[in-house]
């Protein structure tokens, strides 16, 4: 077995390994890395850092829906409606949970800038809504009082 | 963790409004069993909507979405009998997806 035929086959199995790889993936959406940074992060700037977010502008196109009081932390509904033009992403934050950020939706082929989600809180707090649209961030919050909170328990 | 998973999707004007209903525990990590002890965490991580191959929502969540999660979004220039799907992906790797076809208003 010489030496260029070595080559060969570790080439020809590299390429084999990245083949079935790509096998796998057809058919398959493949997602946006997860922000862990973000989704870890303890305080809502450092959350909207992770984002590339500074100094989002308020926005009255921006509409949370969400109860102005929610008896179970552990189930509180909000919707968000962006009729910002060319919506590309909302995040929704529950500013005094252990981890703010709880989520982000990237919209695109049609989809509309609206999510309806439920989410945890732990505490009464603001719920914060942030709008990518054309590459610029717009915000909106709502005030959520919690009778029980919902992490842990 | 691979249970069933409810959508719906119907026409409400010129947009599909899509409903998920997916059964997960989303533990936070944060909450102990009867012995006191801390349940780990484990959550859906990302779930991605597709209409007729595409995708239209990519969705990245944290622990703090609620337990057996509902998903809402609207998909416009969708048509009744276009093909609409659903997967997710938790922080164990544990996947499952559905799909539905969109019903007329």
């Amino acid at each position: 077995m010489n030496r260029s035929r070595r080559a060969f086959l570790k080439l020809a199995g590299t390429t084999g390994l990245a083949l079935s790889i790509g096998l796998i993936r057809v058919g398959q959406a493949i997602a946006a890395v997860w922000n862990k940074t973000g989704f870890e992060s303890k305080v809502t700037a450092d959350a909207l850092k992770t984002l590339g977010v500074s100094g989002a502008a308020p926005n009255k196109d921006i509409v949370i829906t969400a109860p102005d009081i929610a008896e179970n932390g552990a189930q509180v509904p909000v919707t968000v409606t962006s009729k910002i033009p060319n919506t590309q992403s909302i995040s929704v934050i529950a500013d005094k949970n252990p981890f703010p950020l709880t989520s982000t939706f990237d919209f695109s082929n049609g989809a509309e800038g609206y999510v309806s989600t439920k989410i945890k809180m732990g505490q009464t707090s603001n719920v914060i809504a942030v709008v990518k649209a054309d590459g610029k961030f717009f915000t909106a919050s709502k005030e959520v009082k919690v009778t029980i909170g919902g992490c842990g328990g | 963790m691979a249970e069933p998973m409810k959508i719906r999707a119907k026409m409400e004007g010129d947009a599909a409004d899509v409903k998920v209903l997916m059964s997960h525990p989303m533990e936070t990590g944060q909450r102990k069993n009867e012995k006191g002890e801390l349940v780990p965490v484990h959550f859906i991580q990302s779930v991605i909507a597709t209409h007729n191959g595409k995708t239209v929502l990519d969705a990245q969540w944290s622990q703090a979405i609620a337990r057996n999660p509902f998903l809402g979004f609207r998909v416009k220039g969708a048509k009744p009998g276009d093909k609409i799907t659903i997967s997710w992906i938790d922080n164990a790797g544990d996947k499952s997806s559905i799909d539905t076809t969109v019903a007329a208003s």
